[in-house]
């Protein structure tokens, strides 16, 4: 067996080995806040496999998908501009940077009180909450491409476009990506945030109801789909990165192992 | 006669090929066609920054070269060369003097040019397969697919790298890496091919593979090749003339005419007399306390 097949072995087989931990030690608990483990996953495939799976799973996802892609294309968008005109980034800089000390969750309660309780709410902080990691990397992405490979461009006379797609875009790409991989945490964080504190659909809002009506085996079942979609996107958005940044991959590997 | 109507050198018509845009662009004819060198360098001088933080890299430059001429220029490292060379490719602007290709003066990355850098490494893009690294420079030309393909053949075929097409660059030895960074400058067809230090970081063998490989461009493509380089026996094997740079600030101490037989051969070029001779010549002026 070869070292990547162990490891990923491993990787599997960690967190089946805690569940098994968790179910036989928590069976017996009368512990209110810590009911056995079986009971949480007997609530766990009521509600959320069939009760609220269209309701709150599929409406959390949508808001967090859409907050996410409006981030990734805006802060990549304005990453572009800012790092390629300066009189914009003299502009934007000191505002990017201010913006950003602010913690992401801070902006919910302000985007409740400007758009409501809705959907728009939810999404707009998503959004706006993850737009500053991926902007942030692109700009320094951009302003980190090497010059050899502009001054190249620039003998074969590429175009402004041609320079942008192929060379600038590439180039700053594992940087962007880096980026994107925050912007995505941030967006789930602040997508349960804005759940908890404005709604009262989403697994976020269903989690909090569930601690303050005091099922207690509900909302552990909450926190554990919350683990499982968490997981499930961090692994699909590495699938993407692995595709995309494969020449990238492949390079780094190769100068390592050299 | 003056040509009035020239569109502006910075912004010329991108579905014109290099060879038609020249003559468009011809904006100093006032000195008859046949005398004009391909390259003439005259007075080029280039200073960084102003007032006192003023540093002069290269004080006063005056060379030509001639169509289907290889000309090698050498001097000590650090006196100047890729600043020369990023004047002569329009990267950076001259701060006086100038440099002009057949009559015109440059002033941006002239249509004509390809420059071959030192740094293989960093010079291709290591997203784009071998191929692919050669099609990209073609693609504002705006060429029938049959013609991109056609180029692209023949540039892999002569450096020897048909085989490794579909590969990225980093998958390939550096003496391959700097084989596919010549290929895409023979795909792109340019009159004038300009290498700064190309060979600097490949071992000997390579390196003299890639010295002949040269040698082979400007027979088979009648291309006026211009190099940099540090390494004097190379500039006296490869070129027709030599160009010996003093420092600092960088001038041109010599321009040495090498009279070797052609075809140069590694190891009979090498051997004769004449060789030894040159490369002497060559040798004392660099060694010359300055």
């Amino acid at each position: 067996m070869n070292r990547t097949a162990r490891n990923s072995l491993i990787g599997a087989g960690t967190p089946v080995v805690l569940l098994a931990l968790w179910w036989v030690l928590s069976d017996q608990s009368t512990n209110a806040f810590f009911p056995p483990l079986r009971i949480i996953l007997e609530r766990f495939q009521q509600l959320w496999l069939f009760q609220h799976f269209q309701s709150d799973i599929l409406l959390s996802l949508a808001n967090l998908f859409t907050g996410f892609a409006i981030a990734a294309v805006l802060g990549i968008t304005i990453g572009f501009v800012t790092a390629l005109v300066p009189t914009v980034r003299w502009l934007i800089d000191p505002l990017i940077h201010f913006l950003r000390g602010i913690p992401p969750v801070a902006l919910v309660p302000i985007f409740i009180s400007l758009i409501g309780f809705g959907t728009e709410m939810r999404v707009t902080s998503i959004a706006l909450a993850a737009l500053f990691p991926v902007l942030i990397a692109t700009v320094d992405g951009i302003r980190s491409v090497d010059q050899d490979i502009l001054d190249v461009s620039r003998v074969y006379r590429l175009s402004r476009r041609e320079r942008i797609t192929n060379v600038i875009l590439p180039s700053a790409g594992p940087q962007i990506f880096s980026g994107l991989q925050v912007s995505l945490q941030v967006a789930f964080i602040v997508m349960i945030a804005s759940e908890m504190l404005g709604s009262s659909q989403g697994i976020g809002a269903m989690t909090l109801l569930a601690q303050q009506s005091f099922m207690i085996a509900d909302m552990w079942a909450g926190i554990l789909l919350l683990g499982v979609i968490g997981f499930a996107v961090n692994m699909i958005f590495n699938l993407v990165r692995r595709r995309v940044l494969a020449w990238y991959i492949g390079s780094r590997r190769l100068a390592k192992s050299a | 006669m003056q040509t009035t109507n020239a569109p502006d050198a910075s912004v010329p018509d991108k579905n014109v090929p290099p060879q038609s845009r020249k003559k468009a662009m011809a904006q100093q004819p006032d000195s008859p066609e046949q005398s004009v060198p391909r390259l003439n360098v005259v007075h080029l001088a280039k200073t960084y920054g102003s007032g006192e933080n003023a540093k002069t890299v290269i004080e006063d430059l005056t060379f030509s070269v001639e169509a289907g001429e290889v000309v090698c220029i050498v001097g000590p490292s650090g006196v100047g060369k890729t600043t020369l060379l990023k004047c002569l490719a329009g990267l950076h602007p001259v701060s006086s003097g100038s440099a002009a290709i057949d009559g015109r003066t440059i002033s941006g990355p002239p249509p004509e040019m390809a420059l071959v850098f030192q740094d293989y490494n960093r010079s291709l893009m290591p997203w784009l397969t071998v191929r692919k690294n050669l099609v990209l420079p073609l693609r504002h030309m705006r060429l029938p697919a049959a013609e991109v393909k056609e180029r692209c053949d023949s540039a892999l075929e002569a450096v020897g790298l048909t085989h490794a097409e579909h590969q990225y660059p980093w998958q390939l030895s550096g003496g391959m890496q700097q084989r596919v960074a010549i290929a895409r400058a023979l795909a792109y067809r340019p009159e004038i091919l300009i290498m700064d230090e190309p060979f600097a970081s490949v071992d000997a063998q390579t390196r003299f593979d890639l010295e002949d490989l040269c040698l082979k461009i400007r027979r088979d493509f009648n291309m006026t090749i211009l190099v940099v380089t540090h390494d004097i026996d190379e500039a006296v094997y490869l070129a027709d003339r030599v160009v010996v740079l003093g420092s600092k600030p960088a001038r041109v101490l010599k321009v040495i005419d090498i009279d070797l037989p052609a075809p140069r051969d590694q190891i009979t070029t090498r051997s004769l007399p004449d060789f030894a001779h040159q490369r002497t010549d060559v040798l004392s002026l660099i060694k010359r306390p300055a």
